[in-house]
């Protein structure tokens, strides 16, 4: 495993101590998986949901959802009703 | 009444007690607020209790009740909750670092529908962070201890759950379970724990981990306790795509009818290797008292057990991957204040806020679902997630339930998986096909080891027959109740 990439496809800043542990520790979970490349799949179909649902319907009404005051309530910065992230736009 | 007998008292005990008018909801929950003041600095079992919210609830009730007005069996009982499932204006960290300072704007169905029973919805249990794990050592805030024995592990994730109505800090609680992490708590800690079927029980303000594996359900001291819980909780939500729409009947009222004996499989790969000597026999003691009143028993096959735990495994990871995106240092979880771009907002943030077993899991779930690698490992999985699930249909085409152990050892030390992934996530082997075939399972206390540990029986039902379910649990545990029996703190 690149252990670089994937922490980087997941967004997860790790230490080079973490990297080292875990490019180890996922590798023998991975050879633990291998039993699954054994396995005749052809023709079984894959199980999502153990009971699927489809097209679940909604009634179409309006109901009361949180106040700007509320979603903002757990936010690490906001500003004017709004949540603050650093300028992602270049100039 | 002394505060010292209330809390040895079942659910259905204190329900009766108020109904006879005999104590008050305020006496009860007093009684918890004094248990928990004198026992959990032992077991840390509570991230957080509200005791002025808890107190106004349960003089709510007592309030309710003087006026006749009393809303149902559980008006006044006290029930804690694991630290992932929402209540409005409370905290809720899932253990992690990351929501150490998060409150939720609002109920979760389930304390919704708790609230709306008059429970006194209390306390913020323990857990490994974000459901993950099983031993609760992966808290951000510290490990929970195990009653029957503080330098072992309560088990996980739901260990703050379990070990809180074992030290009988609280009659009720609810964890949830993706992969045993109601059942395997519960048989560690010697109490009842039910994961109910998929979609039978609203998972709307439940922090989610794995969607199509998450479940929320009862701990009690008994199975009857675990009924009365399991019917308030239980019912279709809009706000859940997922949810069943399927009648709730009234479990309590239906364990009172006779039930005619049933037949019990016994899984042939379950009790191969593996299983601790006095599990096993704990187990067959379990078998015969099942024969001693007419339950016929039959070997059944479920040929692809072993793949159960890489099948999980690949699952759990890429929807845990894909859910726990949301945790982004933006919208509301803490960021780091070393983020100087918006990459770094997620990554560092993320880096400093999650724990080592949370970060591993994304880091699978991420791997298992990239390019190039989604074929050989999720698409593999949810395959043979199939030939599992058709495992369990056949051998439910002869048999009503399903006996196992739910747990292969009784409840192990601190440190002595922690450091090798692949063997804690064995100690779920039993629990997890139940998930991956979202069948409802129980685990019913049946006894101690020699050393005075508690061992857990798991029973196996059908797909939303949590009633028949039920009428089996109850036989074995009302001739038993293993779970009455309270740890010395």
């Amino acid at each position: 495993m690149d252990i670089d990439y994937v922490a980087n496809l997941a967004r997860i800043e790790l230490s080079d101590e973490e990297k080292s542990t875990y490019q180890k520790q996922l590798g023998d979970v991975l050879k633990y998986f291998d039993k699954l490349q054994e396995l005749d799949v052809e023709n079984v179909e894959p199980t999502a949901h153990a009971f699927p649902r489809h097209n679940v319907w909604d009634k179409d009404e309006a109901r009361a959802g949180l106040s700007v005051e509320e979603a903002l309530k757990n936010a690490p910065q906001s500003r004017q009703d709004q949540v603050v992230v650093p300028k992602v736009i270049e100039e | 009444m002394s505060s010292n007998s209330l809390i040895f008292k079942s659910a259905t005990e204190l329900s009766q007690d108020l109904q006879a008018g005999t104590v008050s909801s305020v006496e009860i929950t007093q009684a918890m607020i004094d248990r928990i003041n004198a026992v959990d600095e032992q077991v840390h079992a509570f991230l957080h209790m509200d005791v002025q919210d808890a107190l106004d609830q349960a003089k709510a009730s007592d309030e309710r009740r003087a006026k006749g007005e009393c809303v149902s069996p559980l008006d006044g009982v006290p029930v804690g909750m694991k630290d992932v499932i929402a209540v409005k204006d409370q905290p809720l960290t899932a253990a992690s670092k990351i929501l150490e300072n998060y409150r939720s704007p609002y109920d979760a169905t389930v304390v919704r529908k708790l609230k709306e029973a008059g429970a006194v919805v209390a306390g913020r249990l323990n857990l490994d962070e974000f459901a993950m794990g099983s031993s609760t050592e992966n808290s951000a805030y510290g490990p929970t201890r195990n009653p029957w024995n503080l330098d072992c592990v309560p088990g996980g994730s739901s260990g703050g759950s379990s070990a809180a109505v074992a030290a009988r800090e609280v009659p009720l609680s609810l964890g949830s379970d993706t992969g045993g992490s109601i059942r395997q708590p519960a048989s560690l800690c010697g109490v009842v724990g039910m994961k109910p079927t998929y979609g039978m029980v609203s998972r709307y303000g439940l922090a989610a981990f794995a969607s199509s594996l998450d479940q929320i359900g009862p701990f009690s001291t008994t199975v009857e306790d675990a009924a009365l819980l399991l019917e308030i909780i239980s019912g279709h939500d809009s706000l859940d795509s997922t949810s069943y729409p399927t009648e709730v009947p009234s479990y309590s009222a239906e364990l009172k009818n006779s039930c005619e004996p049933k037949v019990l499989g016994l899984p042939k790969e379950f009790f191969g290797p593996g299983m601790d000597d006095e599990v096993r026999a704990s187990i067959e003691q379990v078998i015969e008292y099942y024969r001693s009143i007419g339950y016929q028993t039959k070997e059944v096959s479920l040929p692809t057990t072993d793949l159960s735990i890489p099948v999980y495994y690949v699952i759990a990871t890429a929807e845990a991957s894909s859910n726990l995106a949301r945790y982004d240092g933006i919208r509301y979880t803490s960021r780091s204040e070393r983020a100087e771009n918006a990459i770094d907002v997620y990554a560092k943030s993320r880096g400093e806020g999650f724990g080592s077993e949370v970060k591993r899991r994304c880091i699978l779930g991420a791997y298992a679902l990239s390019s190039g690698y989604y074929d050989a490992y999720y698409l593999r999985a949810q395959k043979a997630r199939t030939l599992i699930r058709q495992d369990f249909e056949k051998a439910f085409a002869e048999v009503d339930a399903i006996l196992t152990p739910t747990s292969p050892t009784p409840a192990f030390k601190f440190g002595e998986k922690s450091d090798d992934p692949i063997s804690m996530y064995l100690s779920d082997v039993y629990t997890i096909s139940t998930n991956l075939a979202g069948l409802p399972g129980i685990s019913v206390p049946c006894g101690f080891s020699g050393s005075g540990l508690p061992i857990g029986v798991q029973l196996i039902g059908k797909a939303f027959e949590e009633s028949s379910l039920l009428q089996i649990a109850h036989a074995y545990d009302r001739a038993h109740l293993h779970g009455r029996q309270a740890p010395n703190l």
